[in-house]
């Protein structure tokens, strides 16, 4: 079935397009103003002006440290296996003798890197990590001039990480266990 | 022969070359500039040679105009690999890129483009048909694209080229008869007396408006500026008959559109406003001292920058036509319309002689 769309019929002045060439003239030529004398370009000039991305914005991840400047991660290699692109290699301190830093954890990492040109970014580690020792921050342009500079080792990452606010689990379970060193228990 | 004459032709022919490469390339920058702040944009603003930073204000400020882009462009043009690629017909393929610059340089010579300067009139070549000559040279120009199409061998030039032929030639009908009524009223055909007329009588927008606007729209076309830009058609034709050229050669079919632009635009000047002439402050007498002479270079310019601006500045609104849209405006619109101008400007001649 045909259907007949009504169509507007245009007058002589509107056929001889010149009001719709002024207009759209008008509507350029401002644009060109506001952007030559006002400023009101766009454009965020990158190098100069960065993007301020929102909370929970998942960057680049970094491993954290406690609130007594203590190194959380345990060596478990949770992060390192669930990876996907195979980012994470955990070097754990075997037989070097290594001590954490702190005394109710087994041990630490000897060497953490994260090769940050295979990270994708997933959060699969933030989501796997017992410990809550790795976290993804608001980090997301890294720069280096070769490759061996973009695989980022243990104390840059604990540098660019920061310190963790929030949970403790360990510290809670050390209080309750020299709780109950004391008999009788008082809970 | 005598020498005297060789020696000055020479220097002018430098120096308009010159000045006219120079403003060509600034206007690809001016064109990108303006395209950027319609868009919202800053447009390009990085380029700068090591040694610009010292200098205080003025350094940042043309960097941020883009001021050295131009040369960053043609560096690269210059540095990019000149390919050939298999299947072209190669002696037309070189010749092209020649072909579509050498006509639009050809037709600035004809261009009265200052008064006097040091007892030299400032026009190359100052002919009694200079209009007949422009509008043979401009015909030329439409070869180098079809050449370009053809010689590609590959589809998408070769309908670039078939569609710039067809359109401009369509509109260099519509472009010659709307001249004639100007000339009708002038009563020659040589722009320094055309020039001369306007300093007494008024701008020939004045007397023809119509003849303005069909050779407005007739240089639009013929420039394959958009709306016209049918030639290349990034959208339909992935750039049109330029599309197998790379390096200089690639570089050399914008160099060619944007003097037949600056070309055109120096047509309109002279034609309908004034050429280098002002009514006010004395500058529509020749020269007699060198800044008055160098003045009247500087207005023949400045009123150039106008219709480069408006050139530009109409790419960047207008969407592109239809083919036969095109057509229809070319042959039953301007033509007509053309016609019509010219009967009615001779009758009224006619009854007020």
């Amino acid at each position: 079935m045909a259907i007949t769309v009504n169509r507007k019929k245009l007058n002589f002045w509107e056929r001889l397009y010149l009001p719709a060439v002024v207009g759209g003239l008008k509507v350029t030529g401002r644009h060109l103003f506001r952007t030559l004398f006002g400023g009101k370009a766009v454009t965020m000039e990158y190098p100069e002006q960065k993007w301020t991305v929102p909370t929970g914005y998942r960057g680049a991840p970094y491993l954290v440290k406690d609130q007594d400047g203590d190194t959380k991660c345990v060596s478990c290699q949770l992060c390192e296996f669930v990876c996907p692109p195979k980012a994470i290699r955990i070097t754990p301190p075997g037989t070097s003798g290594l001590k954490p830093d702190r005394d109710n954890a087994e041990k630490m990492p000897l060497e953490f890197e994260i090769n940050m040109l295979r990270c994708i970014y997933c959060g699969f580690c933030q989501e796997v990590c017992p410990e809550e020792a790795i976290f993804l921050k608001q980090d997301w342009s890294h720069v280096g001039t070769n490759r061996a500079e973009l695989i980022y080792n243990k104390e840059k990452l604990l540098s660019l990480g920061g310190a963790a606010p929030g949970i403790q689990k360990w510290k809670h379970k050390l209080e309750e266990a020299r709780a109950q060193e004391n008999f009788p228990v008082k809970v | 022969m005598d020498w005297n004459f060789i020696i000055f032709s020479v220097v002018k022919v430098a120096v308009v070359f010159g000045v006219l490469m120079t403003m060509v390339a600034y206007s690809v920058m001016a064109e990108r500039k303006i395209a950027a702040w319609i868009q919202d944009r800053p447009g390009p603003n990085r380029v700068a040679p090591p040694f610009v930073k010292y200098i205080p204000v003025l350094g940042p400020m043309l960097t941020r105009l883009g001021f050295f882009q131009p040369l960053a462009d043609g560096l690269k043009s210059f540095l990019k690999e000149d390919f050939t690629p298999g299947g072209v017909k190669k002696i037309y393929f070189w010749l092209a890129p020649a072909v579509a610059v050498v006509p639009a340089l050809m037709t600035v010579a004809v261009i009265p483009f200052g008064s006097v300067m040091g007892g030299q009139q400032m026009v190359i070549a100052n002919l009694n048909v200079g209009i007949l000559y422009t509008f043979g040279i401009v015909s030329l120009g439409v070869y180098g694209i079809v050449l370009a199409g053809y010689a590609a061998n590959s589809k998408y030039p070769f309908l670039g080229g078939i569609r710039a032929s067809a359109q401009m030639i369509s509109y260099e009908i519509a472009m010659g008869m709307s001249v004639i009524p100007v000339l009708l009223i002038a009563g020659d055909l040589n722009l320094s007396d055309i020039i001369t007329w306007q300093t007494s009588h008024g701008w020939l927008i004045l007397y023809a408006p119509v003849s303005f606007v069909i050779f407005l729209v007739s240089a639009f076309a013929e420039t394959n500026r958009t709306p016209f830009d049918f030639a290349e058609a990034e959208q339909e034709l992935a750039g049109g008959y330029n599309v197998e050229y790379s390096s200089m050669k690639f570089a050399m079919f914008p160099m060619g559109e944007y003097a037949a632009m600056l070309a055109s635009a120096g047509m309109m000047v002279t034609l309908f406003f004034g050429g280098w002439t002002l009514p006010f402050w004395g500058l529509d007498q020749p020269a007699q001292s060198l800044p008055m002479g160098l003045a009247h270079i500087l207005v023949f310019l400045a009123k150039m920058l106008v219709f480069m601006v408006v050139f530009i500045w109409v790419r960047w609104m207008f969407p592109r036509f239809r083919y036969d849209q095109l057509m229809d405006l070319g042959w039953r619109r301007f033509l007509p319309l053309a016609l019509a101008n010219i009967l009615i400007t001779a009758i009224v001649l006619w009854i007020r002689s």
